[in-house]
């Protein structure tokens, strides 16, 4: 459905893309995860037909994204972050618009719109500047979608908006799935990686893993384990400091201490911080999750 | 030791619309307050109040020691902000940041050289001292932002989602400047959309259009939500709104 072959792009002395491969299949919610910088939204460009790559060549149903790019924007829809509204127009205005860009109408496709749609609809003749960030991003996925596209392009479609609304917005993605359509978005948030059929983990323009999430987590191989104390800020410390400590992070309520070897386990973590004067001691071994492997992947 | 903030029934209205509704609460020296709300609850709107940005319709807060709509210069004197948006000049350099800012706050040329080369020293950024800021990676400006928050030594920071789009462990990283500023006695109230970092805090306080709809530790806030974690919390209390 979606080939991307060794895909490179910089800007002056910037190498935004270097060397990216990689393939989605038909109706597969396929997650590209990675911070600010990492590279998402050069890449979501250039297959968007939008900006040429530096070298390299990507093709979405056998069409090219440089030669054939006339033929690839009616098929497909795409959502930029900060969601490219017209904040003067209403809600309706805007839906009317883009149906109209596309030689099509709101009511020829409402039905793939309909349970989104619905969400916003008392709000039709607000101007779109009025609207909240979950809003925006209801108003904005029917303007993509609106057209009946195959394949959705959504760029960091979460960022700035609340977790509520973050958390609708992907239980709708995943209806979408329902009407055979390829979703290809991109978010810095490590937790949505789960949600996705198959995601690949970007960082600093290249491509660090790709596999199914279930798959990723799978292939993290030291033995990690969630710690509690009394002092967060302490208990970090006092875990670095030991030789036998991988790494140890901060991750919400408990701290992630990640090891070298297997040569520890629980009672030896709880005998050290109580020695350390820590209260309150928690430890319990855990399953890593994908930010526990993205952090690994990140090390030099 | 009195509290940082003060307000008693915080009010601003724009029209007929009600942003901010007469919330009530303290933030005690030293702590690290997450102040937490979905887009459109009025925490932006709250926050600019306390930092002196736009005036109270009703009710009153105190800020460092100073009323917000009385003495709103006061109160910048001592705060430090720092926010995605509001950062660093990209077309000056590290050093010539500093200096700026330093100027600003209204530091001595001596005492701003000495800060910069602790400063560039705790964020071994030394080598990068005379780089333009535009060519740093977000992570490192957003930890200088922040150090320059601190530059004039503010009782307390305010830090409008400051972590947003950075990767993983730079999140972290920040996390223990925090941390460090906290021990160090500096207060910090925090915005931010990752539950995760609620968790970091000592109280949190959600708001829902325009009140405070709770506001306690982590801990006790799931234990009286029944919750497993921040993030259900959040979701349990935060409603959609247009």
């Amino acid at each position: 459905m979606i080939t991307v072959s060794n895909i490179s792009k910089s800007y002056g002395p910037v190498q935004a893309l270097r060397d990216v491969s990689f393939r989605v299949q038909p109706g597969e919610i396929f997650g590209v995860i990675g911070p600010d910088g990492a590279g998402k939204t050069s890449l979501f460009r250039i297959l968007a037909t939008l900006l040429l790559p530096g070298s390299g060549s990507a093709t979405i149903q056998d069409l090219d994204v440089v030669r054939d790019y006339k033929r690839l924007r009616s098929m497909l829809g795409y959502m930029p972050g900060r969601f490219s509204l017209y904040q003067d127009l209403t809600v309706e205005e805007n839906l009317q618009f883009f149906a109209s860009v596309f030689g099509t109408s709101i009511q020829e496709n409402y039905a793939l719109i309909k349970e989104i749609y619905v969400q916003i609809e008392p709000f039709k003749k607000r101007r779109a500047g009025a609207l909240s960030g979950g809003m925006k991003q209801k108003l904005a996925l029917c303007c993509a979608l609106i057209h009946k596209p195959e394949v959705l392009i959504l760029d960091e479609p979460g960022t700035g908006v609340d977790p509520v609304s973050r958390k609708e917005f992907w239980d709708m993605l995943k209806r979408l799935k329902n009407w055979g359509i390829t979703i290809l978005v991109s978010t810095p948030y490590m937790d949505e990686a789960g949600l996705c059929d198959r995601v690949a983990l970007l960082q600093n323009g290249a491509i660090m893993a790709i596999d199914t999430p279930k798959g990723i987590v799978q292939g993290y191989s030291r033995p990690l384990y969630a710690v509690r104390s009394g002092d967060m800020y302490r208990l970090i410390r006092d875990l670095r400091a030991l030789d036998i400590a991988a790494g140890c992070y901060a991750f919400g309520e408990y701290a992630h201490l990640s090891l070298h070897t297997d040569s520890w386990n629980e009672p030896d973590i709880r005998l050290y911080l109580l020695s350390k004067g820590h209260e309150y001691v928690e430890v319990h071994p855990i399953e890593a999750g994908v930010e526990d492997c993205f952090i690994e992947l990140m090390k030099p | 030791m009195e509290s940082v903030i003060v307000t008693d029934r915080l009010t601003k209205t724009f029209g007929a619309f009600t942003a901010v509704d007469e919330i009530t609460f303290e933030v005690r020296p030293g702590e690290i307050f997450g102040f937490l709300g979905a887009n459109g609850a009025g925490k932006t709107t709250a926050l600019k109040m306390l930092t002196g940005l736009i005036r109270p319709s009703r009710g009153k807060a105190s800020v460092a020691g100073y009323d917000v709509l009385r003495n709103p210069e006061q109160v910048k004197r001592r705060i430090g902000y720092m926010s995605q948006k509001f950062s660093l000049y990209e077309d000056l350099t590290v050093r010539e940041n500093i200096r700026f800012y330093g100027g600003i706050y209204g530091l001595k040329r001596a005492d701003i050289q000495a800060k910069t080369a602790v400063l560039l020293e705790k964020l071994q950024i030394t080598p990068y001292a005379d780089q333009l800021v535009a060519g740093l990676p977000l992570g490192w400006r957003q930890k200088l932002a922040f150090s320059v928050a601190l530059l004039h030594e503010p009782r307390i920071v305010f830090l409008d989602e400051p972590t947003s789009g950075v990767d993983p462990l730079t999140r972290r990283q920040f996390w223990d400047l925090i941390y460090e500023a906290a021990h160090e006695g500096v207060t910090l109230m925090v915005t931010t959309h990752y539950m995760d970092e609620a968790e970091y805090c000592d109280r949190v306080s959600i708001m829902v259009d325009g009140k405070i709809e709770a506001l306690d530790t982590p801990q006790r806030m799931k234990q009286s939500f029944g919750a497993d974690n921040m993030d259900e919390v959040f979701r349990k209390l935060a409603r959609k709104e247009a």
